[in-house]
């Protein structure tokens, strides 16, 4: 039997890799990459909270199935903003997207 | 250690690896691949914790969409990057700090804890449960709903935001 | 040793390499795991080696279509033509080109491969033979042809070529588009039979098969099948005359006969899915009663399905890919969310008005609401095609005096109309 902690660990493991993915990438997709990392993580937490706290309450997956529509909805939109950026600067560096920073 | 801990470790032990390449490696689109090794070891977890509806969505929703368009999205744009700069900024080492003082604080916090054992549960109905507790007035109706505009809020945003302006 | 069971030769052969591993002293959970082995591989092979004989019978109805013979040299009837080509790909030299990515490119056909062969594992042979009776098989099913899809996608990419980058391009938006209606119409046999299950779908199917309760569903799951498979006239991925044979252009000797292996298996795949998911699958006389009758039943529709196949790859032409795309976003998905409303609303109601209603009157039901949607949308396509040509035509037309303000600068009719 496989303890809790180490689909907990896991998860953080999987988390911290995306944060690092987010943090440290030039290329915008490469950052969408982490984000879609840690939304991950997010869900192989839920999912073994569900199933080793309430198997028998469905509120866990509900929970899951909310995470995933938003990963959907999240990845449609960055890379559309992506392709736009790019169609307009001819570039996908993020450093390079500052116009409304101060 | 029995067997579906041997599975558990090999798995993890794919994903983290496979994780990490995504994150480090040079060619955005051996990256993308690598991802998809991600997701497919994370939909497999998913069959291990006995929720196999949650490893097909998985399956269809990341690897079917997502990484598709993320690969689609990387061939697209690859004129903007090429492979031999570099694809970190300056800001690396102190991510590289964070991640691992997050990592390291988020264990030690997980390992403190005493956590429940694995409870025996018959999981037969639990595709029927979903989808019922989905479209249940007194359960979960309105998340769903809103997930529902969700997803025609970002189409249609997406659809004005990258389409041609005429 | 177990009991012969006439009706079941599979399972009674499964049980007896069970019991004779036991007599050999091997503990018992190896013996099952050397059992699904055994098992796995069989259906393997034999989803392996059907294209052998698929592709000997495409040519040779194809050749027909087209009023010539098709192979005929090697073998009777040229049976053996398909074992002739198979030689001459092994024997050809095995390229992977200077610029390409070399694991990637040599990666990609291995996946199309596995992704078509995996789909078997929930396909239902007969009553008491499914591979993996998982109770999320349909979702399962759509799953795996993602990964087809990225198997194109990574050899287009990996070739370092343009045609084949443009093919990797085409297929991106083909198939990612055309799986939309295609999820969205497998809710209909999913709803009709309340399950997601394979088997529980072919088991529904006892009174009436899902093609009779809902045609348009059935059709709409058809036609996004060949688009998924890419073929004529959705062979936009690899159309020869524009990009000369898009994502496998480089790929050669057996490489290349590994895609030919994965598309023609991947379009048996797809006859086999029709069959189990609209066809009944196994379903027909006594299938239940002699199993083997069902495999029976089973290839002979798959087969059947398949004959229509080459019918539409043999006389259909290549459609231009705007076409492509206003077909798909403008008619499939709006069709196919309509069907599956209509079934849901019909087998609802008559489930709850008509409680006592057999399977029978439910599908009469559920035929009826199906024709006059199909009624419904004719006429809306014919009010839709009678505008357009009004449009087009009625600046040539000058006694139409009302078409004068439909002309606008830059449309075709505009043009005749100042020439007039």
């Amino acid at each position: 039997m496989v303890p809790l902690s180490w689909y907990l660990t896991l998860a953080a493991a999987l988390f911290c890799i995306g944060i690092y993915g987010v943090l440290a990438r030039r290329n915008a997709v490469a950052v969408l990459m982490g984000v879609e990392l840690m939304m991950n993580a997010v869900i192989v937490n839920l999912v073994a909270f569900w199933r080793y706290v309430q198997p028998t309450a469905i509120g866990g997956q509900v929970f899951a199935v909310i995470v995933f529509a938003v990963a959907a909805a999240e990845a449609s939109v960055g890379l559309a903003l992506i392709i736009s950026i790019y169609r307009r600067r001819n570039s996908v560096v993020a450093d390079d997207m500052s116009l409304m920073k101060w | 250690m029995n067997l579906s801990q041997i599975i558990f470790l090999v798995v993890g032990a794919v994903t983290i690896i496979s994780a990490v390449l995504v994150v480090t490696l040079r060619n955005l689109v051996h990256s993308a691949l690598w991802l998809i090794v991600t997701l497919f070891s994370v939909a497999v977890l998913f069959v291990l914790l006995e929720a196999g509806f949650m490893a097909v969505v998985q399956v269809v929703l990341y690897i079917g969409a997502i990484a598709i368009l993320i690969i689609f999205a990387m061939m697209l744009t690859r004129r903007a990057m090429s492979d031999e700069a570099s694809q970190t900024n300056g800001q690396w080492p102190a991510s590289l700090l964070i991640a691992a003082a997050a990592f390291v604080s988020l264990a030690g916090l997980l390992n403190a804890n005493a956590w429940p054992a694995l409870p025996a549960a018959d999981l037969s109905g639990t595709v029927r449960q979903l989808g019922l507790a989905l479209v249940n007035l007194n359960a979960f109706v309105l998340p769903f709903e809103v997930a529902s505009v969700l997803l025609i809020v970002a189409l249609v945003g997406a659809i004005y935001v990258a389409g041609e302006k005429r | 040793m177990p009991e012969f069971n006439p009706g079941n030769v599979l399972i009674y052969l499964y049980q007896l390499l069970g019991w004779w591993l036991g007599t050999l002293g091997i503990p018992a959970p190896i013996v099952v795991l050397i059992q699904l082995l055994v098992s796995i591989i069989s259906v393997g092979a034999f989803a392996l080696l059907l294209p052998i004989f698929t592709i000997w019978l495409e040519r040779k109805v194809a050749g027909r279509f087209q009023d010539r013979l098709g192979p005929n040299r090697v073998g009777p009837y040229g049976l053996f033509q398909s074992f002739a080509d198979v030689f001459k790909l092994l024997t050809k030299e095995d390229i992977t080109p200077a610029g390409a990515d070399k694991v990637v490119f040599n990666l990609a056909p291995m996946l199309t491969v596995l992704s078509v062969v995996t789909i078997w594992a929930v396909v239902p042979f007969a009553s008491t033979m499914v591979g993996a009776n998982i109770n999320v098989g349909v979702l399962y099913i759509v799953a795996i042809s993602g990964l087809g899809t990225i198997s194109i996608m990574m050899g287009g990419w990996s070739s370092n070529n343009k045609f084949a980058l443009l093919g990797a391009f085409r297929t991106a938006a083909q198939l990612v588009a055309y799986e939309v209606p295609m999820i969205i119409v497998l809710l209909v046999p999913v709803m009709l039979a309340g399950s997601m299950g394979v088997q529980d779908i072919v088991n529904a199917q006892g009174t009436a098969w899902f093609i009779v309760m809902a045609p348009v569903a059935g059709l709409i799951f058809f036609i996004t099948s060949i688009a998924e498979i890419g073929r004529a006239p959705f062979d936009l991925l690899e159309a020869e005359s524009e990009i000369v044979a898009g994502f496998h252009i480089e790929y050669t000797g057996m490489k290349f006969g590994m895609w030919m292996l994965g598309e023609f298996l991947h379009a048996f795949t797809i006859c086999v899915l029709t069959a189990v998911l609209f066809l009944g699958g196994w379903q027909g006389p006594f299938a239940k009663e002699v199993p083997v009758l069902g495999i029976v039943y089973f290839l002979l529709k798959s087969f059947g399905m398949y004959f229509i196949v080459i019918w539409v790859r043999s006389t259909f032409p290549r459609i231009r890919i705007d076409h492509l795309h206003a077909f798909n976003w403008k008619v499939l998905v709006p069709v196919s969310l309509a069907a599956v409303v209509l079934t849901a609303l019909v087998d609802k109601l008559v489930t709850t008005y008509l409680p006592g209603a057999g399977d029978v009157v439910r599908a009469t039901a559920l035929l009826a609401a199906n024709v006059i949607g199909v009624l419904a949308l004719l006429g809306i396509f014919r009010q839709g095609a009678h505008a357009e040509r009004e449009r087009l035509e009625g600046g040539r037309d000058a006694s139409h005096g009302e078409a004068a303000h439909h002309d606008e600068p830059g449309e075709p009719g505009a043009a005749h109309a100042s020439a007039h």
